[in-house]
């Protein structure tokens, strides 16, 4: 597969299952966007950059903006190559066309790693073509001329030319290959590396229409579709014509659906059977809900109950799993350890809750489906609504919108094909809005979890053996998307006697990706089991997590398969961004106890490595105040904006401090949590200060949109040991006797 | 229904009824799509206008109970989007995705009227009410201090 292809949205779903354990197996893609992309893609800069003759540079921002600031980050991009004076540069977002823009999905924080080179090099592609076009006006060579802010200069005579003045003549020059042209030294660097705040503020903080929610187009009806409470239940009948009475409603009818009972319910399931009420105004939709009398066909398999599963993980924890990885004799090396500590570690399922609720538009006209979506995958989402409706790809077109929110909930696209299925049947546009309730109940959850774990530590304190077993959802080693832990994980591989295996229950309900998959709760799980162990050896946590952090990865372990690429643990890297955080934080000199306490965490995930120091204080009953955390990242050589970069690693720490008082419970198949205050989301009162630092380290930039977030839920749950001694393993934090203030 | 709204210091007429919530009323009916849906149960406060000053939740408020109090959106907090507020949003690069941002500046506005110089305390007590997703709560408190002619405390905030 090559870059130069549309992603398809099963390579994209391969990656994003791996993205939490590294980029592994066979998929090469991340691989090839970081060994300089020898099949990298010959993009057209003309598609990316328009230059009038009035000198107005207009850039074309081809990515999907979920608030990770790539509508400022990529056109900065061709910007810095271009020389472009981006105070007067208009940033214009690109509808979806892959074929030419390239790769316009959000996830796996992979927007940044795979825009770096090919959108500098149309920015210098479209730099050397308006250098070319001065060199032939004022009959000089190229080499005589520099460019800076829109404005090509011969400095020998004195003469300038502005881009706008060359932009006609350029326009009748061949493009130059974007891969021969050459890139700046970052020592150049005018804009890259400088805090700009991001395009969109000023739209946003003046209320100007910008999210899919806001799409207005004549005549267009308004829809709410009325879904299950259990999934993959079907309605038998509905009053629809009681609704069709109720006043501004237009339209009201069943859609049955195309779910297929799975035990491991795939990220397609296939449209839901429901109720479509399309109004004049969407309150009016929403409002005849209420007067909605569905007799539901319920599904004939087991629904989950989140009590059975927490007895039935356990059970299945003393029975044997399927081995992942081993290595050692891992029951010989407990045995002989000096020391063992055991364990159980369990965490929820939790919800994604964007703020701006699923939702898109769609207009159905001349045989074609027109859509506007805040997808973070536009791509799979037109190849779902074309297959679902017998349209072919090319008959679906999207406009791309700012989304309210992404987090991996909008990777899933089902709104999409819902709003085109309602929008198939009716004369006019219709924007379909889901409700709060629709969107907690009708979420792919961040699958919950248990852990089983055992190690041993020799009479020096080293740490000699580990055993670990996942209880996750899925039938054997088939995983529910999102479900599975990739066996090179940290600490695979780092120690000598160890195994990873995994046992599986069926689930009958949709799971998917949230921020930082595969991470978000196994980093908590492993590091605080290590600060478990640290403790039991009498060593430093600190110490103990670099004791193993610096081990090489045993030869033949997958964790070791392609050591020396940016997509595997570098020991180094981990280990250098752990001791700044010490240093930073002055961990050497931090006493806890008495209810106060720091705790220290690190992790690799998405190509990024962040160490981090929580500092808390925890009163006697329970009530916990992270006071501040220390963040330590290093993405490699350049921070594209900071201020955006930054803007994640708060979010993200935020976020995860979040998840740990968060959680989704099932009875009878129904989600418990229906309604927002229930979703404990953080609140500001209790939002820590931040600090953070960087290390900068010679590799191309990787994403920032989820890294930083695995380590902070370890570092609070060791800061919260330190204070009390009280070890949290259960989430959410109420669980284990704890809140957030 | 027809019912006369005193809007950014406007009267719109709009025809709906009673109970629609004044959210809807500014998005559907009016196109003001600047005051944000996010839970229409009252517990994010993307909605938030002020009514008569005050900051509520347009999600919940029956554009019936609205009468001739004057209702300030987004749109009009400001003539050229110069509120200190937004000034301060914009430098301090405060949004992320950016959907709460409406709720949050108008519950600020709010604030900043009865507490010109509020600390972090005063901040965390008014605007614990609006749920921001991305959790930009670092920036948020420090452009509250900015907006409010107050350096933002050093270290991290």
């Amino acid at each position: 597969m090559s870059l130069t292809q549309p992603l398809s949205r099963r390579d994209f779903f391969q990656l994003s299952a791996l993205a939490g354990g590294g980029f592994a197996l066979g998929l090469s893609l991340p691989v090839r966007a970081f060994a300089q992309m020898p099949e990298a893609p010959i993009l057209t800069p003309s598609a990316f950059v328009q230059i009038a003759p009035d000198g107005v540079i207009t850039i074309v921002a081809r990515g999907a903006e979920i608030g990770q600031g790539i509508r400022t980050s990529l056109p900065l991009l061709i910007a810095e190559e271009l020389d472009a004076d981006w105070e007067r540069v208009k940033v214009e977002q690109a509808h979806f066309d892959e074929a030419k823009f390239g790769p316009q999905w959000a996830g796996g924080s992979m927007t940044t790693p795979v825009s770096w080179n090919p959108m500098r090099q149309v920015g210098a592609a479209a730099r050397a073509v308006l250098v070319q076009a001065a060199a032939n006006r004022l009959k000089v060579p190229v080499g005589e001329l520099t460019t800076s802010k829109s404005r090509v200069t011969h400095a020998a005579s004195g003469r300038s030319l502005t881009y706008g003045e060359l932009a006609n003549d350029a326009a009748k020059l061949p493009a130059p290959n974007p891969t021969t042209v050459k890139l700046k030294d970052p020592k150049e660097y005018v804009l890259l590396g400088k805090r700009r705040p991001g395009r969109d503020n000023g739209a946003i903080v003046t209320g100007k229409p910008l999210f899919a929610i806001d799409v207005k187009l004549p005549g267009m009806l308004h829809a709410v579709f009325y879904k299950p409470m259990v999934f993959g239940a079907r309605v038998k009948t509905a009053n629809t014509d009681e609704i069709l009475k109720l006043p501004g409603i237009r339209y009201c009818f069943v859609i049955a659906g195309a779910i297929q009972p799975s035990a491991v319910v795939p990220e397609e399931p296939g449209l839901s059977s429901g109720v479509a009420i399309v109004a004049d105004h969407w309150y009016q939709a929403q409002r005849a809900r209420r007067q909605l009398k569905v007799e539901w066909e319920m599904p004939e398999h087991p629904v989950p109950n989140s009590e059975d599963m927490e007895k039935r993980a356990h059970e299945l924890a003393a029975q044997p799993g399927d081995v992942l990885h081993a290595q050692g004799d891992v029951v010989k090396a407990l045995a002989g350890a000096a020391k063992t500590v055991e364990a159980v570690y369990s965490y929820p399922f939790l919800a994604h809750n964007t703020l701006e609720p699923q939702g898109a538009t769609a207009w159905f006209h001349d045989g074609k489906m027109e859509m506007w979506t805040g997808s973070q995958m536009p791509g799979g989402g037109r190849t779902m609504v074309a297959k679902a409706l017998g349209l072919a790809e090319a008959d679906v077109s999207l406009h791309m919108l700012r989304a309210g929110g992404g987090f991996g909930r909008r990777l899933m696209n089902e709104n999409m094909v819902e709003v085109a299925t309602i929008a198939k049947q009716v004369p006019a546009p219709v924007k379909l809005i889901w409700s709060r309730e629709d969107d907690i109940v009708g979420d792919c959850f961040r699958a919950g979890g248990t852990q089983f774990l055992k190690a041993g530590v020799d009479s020096s304190g080293a740490l000699v053996a580990w055993q670990h077993r996942l209880v996750t959802f899925g039938e054997g080693k088939k995983y529910a998307p999102g479900a599975d832990i990739d066996a090179s994980e940290f600490p695979s591989g780092r120690i000598p006697n160890f195994e990873f295996a995994s046992s599986t229950q069926p689930l009958w309900q949709r799971t998917g990706w949230l921020r930082a998959p595969g991470s978000n709760a196994h980093a908590w799980v492993v590091n605080s089991f290590l600060d478990e162990l640290a403790h039991a050896a009498g060593i430093d946590p600190l110490e103990f997590q670099l004791s193993v952090i610096q081990r090489e990865a045993t030869p033949g372990t997958p964790a070791a398969k392609l050591a020396g690429t940016p997509d595997w643990l570098n020991g180094k890297r981990l280990a250098d961004v752990l001791r700044k955080v010490a240093e930073v934080s002055d961990w050497k000199n931090r006493k806890s106890g008495n209810g106060h306490g720091f705790g220290i965490a690190c992790h690799f995930c998405h190509l990024g490595y962040f160490a981090e120091v929580a500092e808390v204080k925890v009163d006697d009953s329970g009530a916990i105040w992270v006071e501040k955390v220390w963040a330590v990242g290093d993405v490699g050589r350049q921070l594209i904006n900071p201020s955006a970069g930054e803007a994640q690693v708060e979010g993200s720490i935020l976020e995860g401090i979040s998840h740990m008082q968060q959680e989704i419970t099932f009875e009878d198949g129904q989600v418990k949590q229906t309604m927002l205050a229930q979703q404990q989301l953080l609140r500001i009162r209790q939002a820590p200060k931040v600090e953070i630092h960087w290390i900068t380290t010679d590799y191309d930039p990787t994403g920032l949109g989820e890294p930083a977030l695995p380590p902070v839920l370890p570092a609070v749950a060791n800061a919260v040991f330190a204070a009390t001694g009280k070890r949290i393993r259960t989430l959410p934090l109420a669980r284990s006797g704890f809140k957030l203030a | 229904m027809s019912l006369s709204l005193h809007i950014n210091k406007e009267v719109h007429t709009v025809d709906a009824a009673p109970e629609t919530p004044l959210l809807w009323v500014l998005r559907d009916y009016l196109g003001m799509v600047g005051t944000k849906f996010g839970c229409g149960q009252g517990a994010c406060g993307a909605c938030t206008v002020l009514l008569d000053g005050r900051p509520v939740r347009s999600c919940l408020t029956p554009v019936s109970a609205v009468g001739d109090q004057p209702i300030v959106t987004i749109e009009g907090l400001s003539l050229h989007g110069d509120h200190p507020l937004q000034k301060a949003w914009d430098a301090m690069d405060v949004p992320q995705c950016g959907y709460c941002q409406a709720g949050q500046i108008m519950t600020a506005a709010a604030l900043l009227e009865n507490t010109p110089h509020p600390t972090d305390e005063d901040i965390d007590s008014a605007m614990s009410g609006v749920l921001c997703r991305c959790a930009t709560y670092v920036r948020i408190r420090a452009a509250i201090h900015e907006a409010a002619g107050q350096p933002a405390a050093k270290g991290g905030k």
